[in-house]
């Protein structure tokens, strides 16, 4: 067999790779140096050893024979004889009661996996919006209608509860002329504000890009487009149902608070809420 | 050395044994080998980064070296993931590795996986260890998720926060399972650390052990083989396992791993400092997955606006297509074997592989469940899509919604016909022309000699 210099070469590119990572470490931090020297360390000795494999290993082509995998019938059956012998299965009785004891044996074992959360209760069905509260921006200052610039949209959340996950809410400001609410909610858009829960009734991510010339919100993760004219009514993408909208009204300071709490459930549907 | 163990443990004969097993020379059957080297690179670069991760959601103030965000409010997960990028030497090269492994992990396994399929690998005896390999692909996709979630950046809460939506979405048992999983109403503090376990824990032990299992009943029913000289149903030909066979599959192991260092050194990933820290009421546009959760993303994005409320009961739009979709797909793919004798009648032991174009009929259905596959994940996708050849994203939509039942229709449709015109035409499109040898013989006159005789 002729020796093949590359394979002796790549080796000691390897060598070289690995005593250059050594070095590297002690001295300098770029992740691309360290990529490039460990490539060359595992890289060089990989094509050593296949070529070693495939140039300096001249190995014949064997032959092996498979051998048959199913045993003979009788093994088989004495094997079931040795399992179904009647001192198990004529034992009906013991049986039946064994077969009870590891059910219930094994929910008591499961049991304890309950504690891994809370039960739901009303936790889906209810987020931190009182009567009265106090619309705030995440840090905490009221808004007036006057703090929302036409067109603009700001993220807010009860008073006391700034960054609450499930009470997360955009007011957007709107030419009131322009808006076309549900019946029974003209009251909840003074001067034009709008305020919907911020959390998709698709998958739960925030809707919080607004396209302020076609009036509408848009959910990034999977597109769901809603009308805020009309109320957050989806009119693209996979979500169903509308954005729940916060009743609001301004208070005698001139600050915007809420009225209630959402009068539907946040975020995305579940097989047993409570429908209209 | 080896009588000393095998005075004590007779090894001997079972070791010689092993040293000659028979591996068949394929490019192809190197796929599944390639998924094996990524799982160790994945183990040992992973375990290099438990000792720096902290599976902690209490919040800290930033006040590392990266400028833009010292001074934020994050989780403590977080910021011992920056700390790792940032200030521990060699620790941003060893999360990127594990990173890119993941990915070309998945994709090996699949690639494999498709080899297996449109060779008829999977066939009687070997329909255990199909199932073995589906199970594996799911937990390899669930170690990906989990992983993904655990530097509680900005862009893993978004993908968290759909999965607590799926789950939701499980008939009357969601709300109270989300609970479960998730430790109360999303966000909670504790979800880090559950899925810390998971990923470093109990999947990793699941995996290895299937591994294992995978390993073990290959090695008793023995490899398969393309049909060719000296082939049978009943024989294995090749090289042995050592000494060449073992050299080039070490080989491999190392150009594996040369290829994930150089990824992981110069094509960066996932870089989670420029996302920022999980906050429940922000999300970045675009938000994407890793490739291989595209298609369950894809299957949200597409599913239409349908919610009906029927006795009272809501049908959240989550449900059919995070739940019922991948859920057939899972079953249907596990069981392929068992749906595919039962349509063949076929029940004899396969040991040859089959030639893709002489299955026809199996060819085309695996060609139109990529393309399927192809085109969810495309839709996981849309967004950055229409952005890129700007196309409005109501017509890309549109599109896929339409093209999700034709196109798999018609590239089936045109794999079945492909087959049927190679099986008649007997080309070899895969081979290279080696052209007629003549030999000339002692009359004067030319006879053909066969052209596999000298190669």
């Amino acid at each position: 067999m002729r020796p093949v210099r590359w394979v002796y070469a790549s080796f000691v590119v390897s060598m070289l790779g690995s005593l250059g990572l050594v070095v590297y470490y002690l001295i300098g931090e770029s992740a691309q140096v360290e990529g490039i020297l460990l490539g060359l360390a595992l890289g060089g000795m990989g094509v050593g050893v296949i070529g070693w494999a495939t140039r300096l290993m001249d190995v014949p082509t064997v032959v092996e024979e498979h051998e048959s995998l199913e045993s003979d019938d009788s093994a088989v059956a004495q094997t079931e004889d040795m399992v179904g012998q009647d001192a198990v299965t004529r034992r009906t009785m013991l049986l039946r009661l064994a077969t009870g004891a590891t059910a219930t044996l094994g929910a008591a074992l499961a049991i304890p996996a309950l504690s891994l959360g809370p039960r739901p209760g009303q936790s889906l069905e209810e987020t931190k919006w009182t009567p009265g509260a106090r619309i705030v921006d995440r840090f905490g200052s009221p808004q007036r209608p006057d703090d929302i610039p036409l067109d603009g949209i700001k993220t807010v959340f009860p008073s006391g509860f700034e960054g609450e996950a499930d009470s997360q809410t955009v007011v957007i400001k709107i030419e009131p002329e322009l808006l076309d609410l549900p019946e029974g909610r003209e009251e909840w858009a003074p001067e034009g504000c709008v305020a919907f829960s911020k959390i998709c009734t698709h998958a739960g991510c925030p809707v919080g890009l607004y396209r302020a010339e076609a009036k509408q919100l848009l959910c990034p993760c999977h597109q769901s487009t809603f009308d805020v004219t009309t109320g957050c009514t989806p009119v693209f993408g996979p979500a169903a149902r509308a954005l729940p909208q916060l009743p609001m009204e301004v208070d005698e300071a001139g600050f915007l608070v809420a009225l209630s709490d959402f009068q539907e459930p946040v975020g995305p549907s579940f097989w047993n809420m409570e429908t209209e | 050395m080896l009588r000393w163990i095998d005075e004590r443990l007779g090894v001997a004969h079972w070791a010689r044994k092993g040293l000659r097993k028979v591996f068949p020379d394929h490019w192809s059957f190197l796929l599944g080998e390639i998924a094996l080297f990524c799982f160790i690179i994945l183990v040992l670069t992973g375990t290099y980064l438990t000792l720096f991760y902290r599976p902690d959601a209490a919040p800290v103030i930033y006040d590392g070296p990266y400028e833009p965000l010292r001074g934020r409010e994050m989780s403590a997960a977080f910021e011992s993931v920056l700390r790792l990028s940032f200030e521990v030497r060699a620790g941003l090269v060893m999360r990127q590795i594990h990173h890119w492994a993941a990915l070309v992990f998945v994709a090996a396994i699949v690639a494999h996986m498709v080899r297996v399929f449109f060779t008829g690998a999977f066939r009687k005896p070997r329909e255990i260890n199909w199932m073995v390999g589906v199970t594996l692909l799911v937990l390899a996709i669930g170690m990906g998720f989990t992983g993904y979630s655990l530097p509680d950046d900005l862009l893993s809460g978004t993908g968290l926060r759909i999965a607590y939506s799926a789950v939701i979405s499980i008939p009357f048992v969601g709300p109270y399972l989300a609970f479960l999983v998730f430790g109360g109403e999303f966000p909670t503090e504790g979800i880090i650390s559950r899925l810390f376990v998971l990923h470093v824990m109990l999947l990793p032990a699941v995996i290895i052990g299937l591994i294992g299992a995978h390993l073990g009943i290959l090695w008793r029913q023995k490899h398969t083989q393309f049909a060719g000289k000296g082939r049978t149903e009943r024989n294995v030909v090749g090289k042995s396992f050592w000494p060449q066979q073992f050299f080039k599959s070490f080989g491999l192991m190392l150009l594996t791993g040369a290829a994930l260092a150089l990824l992981g050194g110069l094509v960066q990933i996932n870089a989670v400092w420029s996302y920022g820290p999980f906050d429940a009421s922000a999300v970045s546009a675009p938000s994407q997955p890793d490739w291989y959760v595209g298609w369950l993303e894809g299957a949200i994005r597409l599913f239409p606006a349908f919610e009906p409320t029927i006795f009272g009961v809501t049908i959240p739009s989550m449900f059919i297509p995070a739940v019922v979709i991948p859920g057939i797909g899972f079953t249907v793919l596990a069981l392929w074997p068992f749906i595919e004798q039962r349509v063949t009648k076929d029940r004899v032991m396969h040991n040859i592989l089959d030639n893709p174009r002489d299955r026809p009929a199996r060819s085309a259905i695996g060609v139109g469940g990529i393309l399927y596959v192809t085109l969810l994940t495309i839709a996981g996708g849309n967004d950055v899509l229409a952005l890129t050849f700007n196309v409005p994203i109501e017509a890309m939509v549109w599109f896929l919604r339409i093209g999700l039942f034709v196109i798999p229709v018609i590239g089936g449709f045109i794999t079945y016909k492909v087959c049927k015109e190679l099986q008649s035409s007997r080309a070899r499109p895969s081979r290279r022309n080696k052209g007629t040898r003549l030999r000339r013989n002692t009359e004067g006159g030319f006879e053909e000699v066969p052209s596999d005789s000298q190669s």
